[in-house]
């Protein structure tokens, strides 16, 4: 059953300097209680679509156009009012950054306790206060009854980290939103919040929406993976098959570039180039000035994102079926690319 | 000279024996003590940093790494004077005492030493434009050519200059840990504190860092404590590696002896539960029970209540930190026997 189905996103911010496209026609699905991966560049707009799921973007130079449709309702569509009894209930949100969500002035376990007592009615100051540290203990804060009363700057990054976490599962939640959940954290406790966020899951048949450049993190987690590329998809697969096969320029470098422990390599192999700016995107395909397969059509068409026979989407040429190389699939340039960066 | 003593650090991996190397820095005794309330209103201590002491030598990185609060950002900021250390402890910076210095002192230390911020958003003023806070460094420290230099800053982390004329909130959390560290380089350090500096990066952009850290290493012979809780890149950029747990140092050892030839029950817990891409199967244990308080820490070895090989002598009597060979330092009471 879809639980969420984004359509056609697109968010823009007018600056000073011109007008920003963050997420260029965005569209996915998430089913209930499955995980979808989201990973891509630094600044592709993986934060921004998710504050807009929360309705979080609002403001006069933000322009949302396209749908998003939770339980059947387009969240964009609701009153400020209605949105309020969404989050921080059945759909909550990790943030990013938790210094600048945490307020500074409230003591952890006040923070944590406010969400139940906003959305569970009923519920008494005690039985908040104790959910509250029970919640502290489940993220693996150590001597949580103390903890409840001290103020986020006391905290270490890692805590602070994970006192977003608790405040996020505090309520029944549908949808979870994670934008880098795990990465103040180091792998124990990682493990732990994994194990946590995976019962839940189960438990209440909740979706989870992780986003993360720790492609660890989705192999473990994830059903799905969607990987983003200035403001768009790039391409989109079942989990494992994207470890096995990337498909996309852009996600085989991403894979190249883990250090890993087994090899000792002088230099970490990064994508060459950097992001390009958003005011100034690329014409044709927005990866071609990195991406060491450029062919002069990526410089001067937009390639679609192709379905494949396997349920798989990629947005790049090297997968337009009319250009089909000797084995069908792929064109024979595209393999000898692929060949010399993934030596057999 | 100082190059041949450079390729030296990293080709025989004899860190801790080189004496023509110099030291940077020289701690001992270093404790850093915080004031708590208790839920019953009573004053507490914390003792996040406890009797900690190591040297750095010039132009090498130390690494840093243990489980989320056990002292890493609190040692790195005692380090540079954010903290008052508490009394006893002693740092010395080139053989200064950096622990009570004059004025002027502290500035041009502060200036030789500097920290990238393990949380972007919480040392970039939101009011201030990237480029009034990169500036900041130059004007403080009355320096001509700022503008110049931080153009060439931004092209080095891999910002386009653009972003000069934006706001702190108009970037993504990747873009704002880079003009961290583009400020924490500006004013061309000798010591630099990273504390997770790429933990907020995707996997390319976070090479990118990496490269470019150890490029300026190379060029500008600094010198990097390393703070993270990701092993496998503390295993690519490290020379030497500390293991901290609750507030103190348990295993300290070149990078290769840490790895290959580790010897305390909590490093080797932390080895095994590093997450793999690669599909191979590793065994990991599983470390059980709560993680205690550094403010209530466990008696005897403070990591007794979960390691896997606890002895009745673990309970009660504090393993010394002892040299296990010439590499290699270890507080575990299985190594010292
Ligand atoms: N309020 C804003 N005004 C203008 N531009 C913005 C604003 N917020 C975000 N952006 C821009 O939109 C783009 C997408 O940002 P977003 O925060 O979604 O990136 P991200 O994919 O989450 O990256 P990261 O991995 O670094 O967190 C970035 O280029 C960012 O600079
Ligand atoms: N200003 C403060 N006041 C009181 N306690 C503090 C303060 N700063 C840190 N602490 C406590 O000191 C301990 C160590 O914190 P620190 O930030 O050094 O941990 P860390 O190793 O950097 O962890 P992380 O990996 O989560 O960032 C924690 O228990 C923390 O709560
Ligand atoms: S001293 Fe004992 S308890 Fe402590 S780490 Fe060593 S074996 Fe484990
Ligand atoms: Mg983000
Ligand atoms: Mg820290």
């Amino acid at each position: 059953m879809t639980l969420l189905k984004v359509e056609d996103l697109t968010i823009q911010f007018k600056s000073r300097q011109g007008v920003v496209k963050a997420v260029d026609n965005l569209s996915f699905e998430l089913a209930k209680g499955i995980s979808l991966g989201i990973v891509g560049e630094s600044g592709s707009g993986k934060s921004v679509t998710s504050l807009a799921i929360m309705r979080l973007l609002q403001n006069a130079n933000t322009e949302i156009t396209g749908k998003i449709d939770f339980e059947g309702v387009d969240l964009l569509k609701l009153s400020p009012d209605e949105m309020r009894k969404i989050r921080g209930n059945s759909v909550s949100m990790i943030f990013q950054e938790p210094m600048t969500s945490l307020n500074p002035l409230h003591t952890c376990g006040k923070q944590i306790m406010e969400p139940i007592l906003i959305h569970q009615k009923g519920i008494s100051k005690q039985e908040a206060k104790k959910r509250a540290i029970e919640l502290l203990r489940l993220v693996g804060i150590p001597s949580p009854e103390q903890r409840f009363h001290e103020y986020p700057h006391q905290m270490s990054g890692g805590m602070r980290q994970r006192i977003m976490i608790a405040i996020a599962l505090a309520c029944d939640t549908k949808l979870l939103i994670a934008d880098e959940p795990t990465t103040a954290l180091d792998v124990t406790i990682q493990a732990q919040i994994l194990d946590l966020m995976s019962k839940l899951k189960k438990q209440r048949d909740m979706s989870i929406i992780m986003i993360t450049h720790d492609l660890g993190v989705v192999k473990e987690m994830c059903e799905n993976v969607v990987v983003m590329y200035t403001g768009q998809i790039v391409e989109k697969s079942p989990t494992d098959l994207v470890f096995k096969d990337p498909l996309h320029p852009y996600t085989k470098g991403l894979l190249n570039a883990i250090p890993k422990i087994s090899s000792k390599v002088e230099r970490l192999e990064a994508i060459p180039g950097t992001v390009p700016d958003a005011l100034r995107m690329p014409t044709g395909c927005s990866f071609h000035p990195r991406c060491k397969y450029a062919t002069e059509r990526c410089k001067a068409e937009k390639p679609p994102l192709y379905k494949r026979e396997d349920g798989r989407e990629v947005r790049c040429f090297i997968y337009d079926a009319g250009e089909k190389g000797d084995d069908g699939n792929v064109t024979n340039e595209y393999k000898e690319y692929s060949n010399s960066i993934n030596p057999k | 000279m100082m190059e041949m003593s450079q390729t030296n650090i990293k080709s025989t991996a004899t860190l801790s024996i080189q004496s023509e190397v110099e030291n940077i820095l020289e701690v001992s005794h270093l404790k850093k003590t915080f004031q708590i309330k208790s839920p019953d209103g009573k004053k507490g201590l914390l003792k996040a940093v406890d009797d900690v002491s190591f040297t750095i030598k010039k132009g090498e990185t130390f690494s840093l790494v243990g489980e989320s609060g056990c002292g890493k950002s609190t040692l790195g900021r005692t380090l540079l004077g954010l903290y008052p250390p508490d009394r006893g402890s002693k740092i010395l910076f080139n053989n200064e005492d950096i622990t009570n210095i004059s004025k002027t002192n502290r500035k041009n230390f502060a200036r030789k030493a500097q920290l990238i911020f393990q949380d972007p958003s919480a040392c970039l003023n939101p009011r201030r434009t990237i480029k009034q806070i990169l500036m900041e460094p130059f004007k403080i420290h009355k320096i001509k050519n700022g503008e110049a230099k931080i153009t060439e800053l931004m092209d080095m982390v891999g910002l386009p200059s653009r972003f000069l004329d934006r706001y702190p909130h108009e970037m993504s959390g990747g873009q704002k840990q880079r003009v961290g560290i583009a400020r924490a380089l500006a004013l061309d350090p000798e010591l630099v504190v990273c504390d997770e500096p790429v933990s907020a990066l995707d996997v390319s952009i976070q090479a990118q860092v990496i490269n470019l850290l150890e490029d300026l290493q190379k060029q500008l012979n600094l010198t990097y404590l390393f703070i993270s809780h990701d092993l496998s890149v503390v295993h690519h950029i490290s020379d030497r590696v500390a293991v901290m747990y609750l507030g103190k140092i348990v295993e300290l050892a070149t990078r290769d002896e840490l790895y290959e030839n580790t010897q305390h029950p909590y490093t080797k817990a932390l080895l095994s539960s590093i997450p793999d891409v690669s599909g191979e199967v590793r065994e990991k244990i599983i470390l059980t029970g709560d993680v205690p308080s550094p403010s209530n820490p466990p008696s005897g070895c403070r990591f007794h209540t979960r390691c896997p090989a606890v002895m009745d002598i673990c309970r009660t009597k504090e393993p010394e930190f002892k040299q296990t060979n010439s590499n290699h330092f270890v507080a575990c009471h299985l190594c010292t026997k």
